[in-house]
């Protein structure tokens, strides 16, 4: 287990500086003067600050120096200055990491669990004959969240849930000037997660009831099953023991894979929702050209999907015991 | 052709989608004609409700602009940005799966890593940095977008390529000597294609969402009217007038929902026998 995580952790950093190195070479590409795409729209009219990223970058120096000097920079975590908001890009993506950490964690969970559990439904039916309605149903509205564009859907349940019927708050992730403490203010944070968290969920929910129900009625007609019915098993017990588990593990995979889609999500979740995360970040970034600050949103959020991504081939090892990762049988 | 029709027909859904693209297409298509002058332009009284006016069949928005005429002009880019960027990111999949594929080893090693960096890096985060930083044009969008979403097709492809070299006629080639590339291009190629044909299809529609959430994020190309900008213009007035959100974002579910639909029913036509596999 050590060896497949150190060995996992260093492919990580290795793929991180790849990140760096290309947005070295995205900044380079751009058109116009490295120093001034550096300084963004606000900094590139104050010489001194664009003199001074010129310096610090070392953009006189031969490029593979700069190369260097950039993926040294990125190793001890400076990724630049925000010259719009007057403080290190580090400082404002750390103040608004844990609230994308929170968004992307919970619609993880609920994306998973209603996809599975819808997914599981739709193949059961058929497995039992019985309500085979469902089936088509479910089907149909997976492709139907499939197909809708996230961003509009977010603004869709705004106008349904907080403008309409005025259940949900609509915009930010605490009460302004509530000023609450512990539970309480937990509660106000849960509140303000929900219509974002289902708005992030739904398309990945629909991902995952096609791919539960495909997975699972292929399993369904492999031998061991029937050897499982033959035995006497009650129905219930040979779905979940015998076809769900082995289906859980094209799923895991599958997690895994979306999870840079997730983080892709967010960033227009975040956006409707005034979600104070990264993703916000990375529109307020857009708009004020603050290319550093965008470039160092766009690292973080690939190190965070390279994070997830670890902790779901752990996950692996829980769901398949036939994988001994690092040594053994494989 | 008789025979592939005949199996398309079955799937009811794959017949429904088509006739909705079509719909959609023949609206991008006709576009200057239904509406010859400029979407952006402020025609009417600002907000006007659908039918209002008989002039403005759907309204207008906040500065008077007609909706229907931006959602005529909306479908032409997005059509056009969904199949020229999937047509770059086939070519550019084809181009690294299939010499992965078929020379195996160190090439097959090197070209995946490849691929699975570009597979691990956020595709939508990464499509917005080279959009911004390139500046937002039709150009740099549908080569944005090819360029996160190849990977995919670079697997497939592989493992078609895969499994296509170890089959007869390949080994009957390169008996009588024909060069690798050739038999790469003329042998296996063209056998590797219907899935992938299946799998474009479908990428359409993840173009034209992808599309749509930058032209959203304000990263669409200011000379032409896009649906997501659309959304992303009047978010402002969600309060006031929902419609206008409503309406542009109605176009690209429709639209994605038909190539979808029309993909599976391709699916169906394409590879029959996948079908009783409950797939």
């Amino acid at each position: 287990m050590l060896r497949f995580l150190t060995g996992r952790l260093v492919k990580a950093i290795l793929v991180i500086l790849a990140i760096a190195a290309l947005n070295f070479l995205l900044i380079r590409l751009a058109p116009g003067d490295p120093a001034s795409v550096l300084a963004g729209e606000a900094g590139a009219s104050d010489p001194k600050f664009v003199e001074q990223l010129r310096e610090q970058f070392g953009l006189n120096e031969p490029l593979w120096k700069q190369l260097g000097l950039y993926l040294w920079k990125v190793a001890q975590f400076d990724f630049g200055y925000s010259y719009r908001n007057h403080v290190p890009v580090m400082q404002l993506i750390l103040e608004r990491l844990p609230a994308t950490l929170l968004l992307m964690a919970s619609s993880f969970v609920v994306s998973i669990a209603l996809g599975v559990g819808f997914g599981a439904l739709a193949a059961g039916v058929s497995f039992f004959d019985r309500a085979r309605w469902l089936d088509p149903l479910i089907m149909a509205v997976a492709l139907l969240f499939y197909a809708t564009p996230l961003f509009w859907l977010a603004l869709m349940m705004v106008i349904v849930f907080s403008v309409q019927l005025d259940w949900l708050p609509a915009f930010g992730m605490e009460s302004v000037g509530a000023n609450l403490k512990g539970l309480a203010r937990a509660a106000d944070i849960g509140k303000h997660l929900i219509l974002p968290t289902l708005a992030l969920s739904f398309f990945f929910m629909s991902v995952y009831v096609r791919l539960t129900r495909a997975a699972m009625m292929e399993v369904m007609m492999q031998d061991h099953v029937r050897t499982a019915f033959a035995k006497g098993m009650k129905p219930w017990r040979v779905l979940r023991r015998h076809v769900l588990r082995n289906a859980l593990l094209p799923i895991v995979t599958f997690a895994g894979l979306q999870l840079g889609q997730v983080a892709g999500g967010a960033v227009l979740v975040e956006t409707v929702f005034a979600w104070p995360g990264i993703g916000r970040l990375m529109f307020d970034a857009l708009l004020q050209r603050d290319y550093q600050l965008l470039l160092g949103v766009f690292l973080v959020t690939s190190a965070t999907v390279i994070a997830f991504n670890i902790l779901t081939d752990v996950a692996y090892r829980f769901v398949d015991p036939r994988i001994r990762i690092g040594g053994g049988a494989k | 052709m008789t025979g592939f029709w005949s199996r398309y027909r079955r799937n009811l859904g794959g017949v429904i989608g088509l006739g909705l693209l079509a719909a959609v297409l023949v609206l991008a298509l006709a576009a200057p004609l239904l509406f010859p002058v400029s979407p952006w332009q402020m025609r009417g009284a600002p907000l006007l409700a659908p039918l209002e006016e008989t002039e403005f069949l759907l309204g207008t928005d906040m500065l008077g602009r007609d909706i229907a005429a931006g959602l005529a002009h909306g479908a032409r880019v997005s059509l056009l940005v969904g199949t020229v960027s999937t047509l770059f990111a086939v070519l550019l999949g084809v181009g690294i799966g299939a010499p992965a594929g078929y020379f195996g080893g160190r090439i097959d090693d090197g070209l995946m890593r490849i691929t699975e960096f570009f597979q691990t890096i956020p595709q939508l985060a990464m499509a917005i940095v080279l959009v911004a930083i390139f500046t937002p044009s039709l150009a740099s969008i549908v080569l944005a977008i090819a360029l996160v979403s190849w990977p995919p097709v670079a697997r497939l492809v592989r493992a078609e390529v895969l499994s296509l070299r170890e089959r007869e006629f390949v080994e009957a080639a390169v008996v009588i000597g024909r060069p690798s590339w050739r038999i790469l291009l003329d042998d296996i190629l063209p056998n590797a294609l219907p899935p992938v044909i299946v799998t474009a299809t479908l990428m359409v529609a993840t173009a034209i969402l992808t599309e749509a959430a930058l032209s959203f994020l304000g990263l669409g190309d200011k000379n032409f009217m896009s649906w997501g900008f659309m959304v992303g213009a009047a978010r402002t007035m969600l309060r006031e007038a929902p419609l206008l959100t409503v309406f542009p974002g109605i176009a690209i579910l429709i639209t994605v929902l038909a190539i979808n639909l029309a993909g599976e029913g391709l699916n169906d036509a394409l590879n029959p026998r996948l079908r009783e596999r409950g797939e």
